[in-house]
């Protein structure tokens, strides 16, 4: 039996019920969404359920919609079947004054240098991860720079020379 | 059809009477069996055109630089043939291409392990100025961690930009006091970028 988006739609529901939401499908692409607190579960239940078997992570990464009262920060976990072929994209929202999620490390051992790109990137705080620190950016970076939060072109910014763009 | 086969039927005579470069002799008075001239006029010759150059290339400049040393450009003419890959040998680094603010530490400990007098050329605008890359994870201009002395424009610049900065190095080179890099300004100037 093939695998559908339907059927993973019906098991997903039927599992968790109205802790699964925004189902949607954009190119044939499943994608939905499910609260924060629950990220392990649906994980842990797309990885060991026999007739879904998510069992590889493809990409895990943060977006940042600064517009989104308590959602601005959002983390997408790209999942593959590789047994049927078949994607998934799941994402969940967590306000930016406390960007706490629970780690996927235990379950995806590729997730630890994801999620710390996350973390350098967007500053998402993944509990229980074993070594959360920045991983491309300078260590004495303070400041998560993907955020959407500065200018464009940052006029606060002393590590440039001003002369060197024409505005000084 | 197969292409035709020319035969260099009139060979030129090659002449070699303007093609080897000769370095003119400092002024000085010369005698009968001696020549007297200022110490630091015949060590800035010696050292100008005999330039050990440090290629630290990251990206499209490093190709410019490729070019350059081949035979078409060809930097040895300038004495600097001998490209160095241990910094304890060279005189000059080349900082060409984009230098993220990661590999600034590292540009800086290839600086610190290069023997007194050197020299820094800063080749394209990324590591003159970041470039076009004005964002959080470019060092803007390679001078924040270490001085440089000629700038090359260009992005990248051409093989005879290069040149013309290295003759810039040239001139500074065979210029300089050799009592330089001992002055109260140099140590200044070193210390402002905290190395002692």
């Amino acid at each position: 039996m093939a695998l559908t988006n339907q059927y993973m739609q019906e098991k997903l529901q039927e599992k968790f019920g109205d802790l699964v939401s925004n189902f949607e499908e954009s190119y044939g692409l499943l994608s939905f969404e499910a609260t924060a607190a629950n990220n392990l579960k649906v994980l842990q239940f797309l990885y060991d359920e026999p007739s879904l078997q998510f069992q590889f992570l493809t990409d895990l990464c943060g977006v940042n919609f600064p517009d989104d009262a308590g959602r601005e920060i959002s983390v997408v976990y790209h999942l593959h079947n590789l047994t049927e072929n078949i994607r998934l994209r799941f994402k969940i929202f967590v306000p930016v004054a406390a960007p706490d999620v629970f780690t996927s490390c235990n379950l995806f051992s590729s997730a630890n240098w994801m999620e710390r790109e996350t973390y350098d990137f967007y500053g998402v705080n993944f509990v229980g991860h074993p070594n959360l620190k920045r991983i491309l950016n300078v260590d004495e970076m303070d400041y998560f720079p993907l955020r959407k939060e500065y200018p464009l072109e940052d006029q606060t910014r002393i590590d440039k020379d001003d002369e060197m763009f024409g505005r000084g | 059809m197969s292409r035709p086969v020319r035969f260099n039927t009139t060979p030129i005579l090659a002449t070699t009477a303007d093609a080897v470069g000769a370095i003119e002799a400092p002024p000085g008075f010369t005698g009968d069996g001696f020549f007297t001239a200022q110490l630091s006029t015949v060590v800035g010759l010696a050292r100008k055109n005999s330039i050990w150059p440090l290629p630290f290339a990251t990206s499209c400049c490093g190709i410019e630089f490729m070019a350059t040393m081949g035979s078409h450009y060809d930097l040895s003419r300038f004495g600097s043939e001998r490209v160095g890959f241990s910094p304890r040998q060279c005189d000059l680094l080349m900082v060409m291409g984009t230098i993220a603010k990661k590999m600034g530490p590292v540009l800086r400990q290839v600086y610190l392990q290069m023997a007194e007098p050197r020299w820094v050329i800063a080749i394209g605008a990324c590591a003159s100025s970041g470039g076009i890359f004005d964002t959080y994870s470019v060092l803007q201009g390679i001078d924040q961690v270490i001085p440089v002395d000629v700038y090359v424009p260009g992005c990248p610049p051409r093989p005879e930009a290069i040149l013309d900065g290295f003759m810039k190095i040239q001139d500074l080179v065979g210029e300089e006091s050799i009592r330089r890099r001992h002055s109260e300004q140099y140590k200044t100037l070193l210390n402002s970028y905290g190395i002692q």
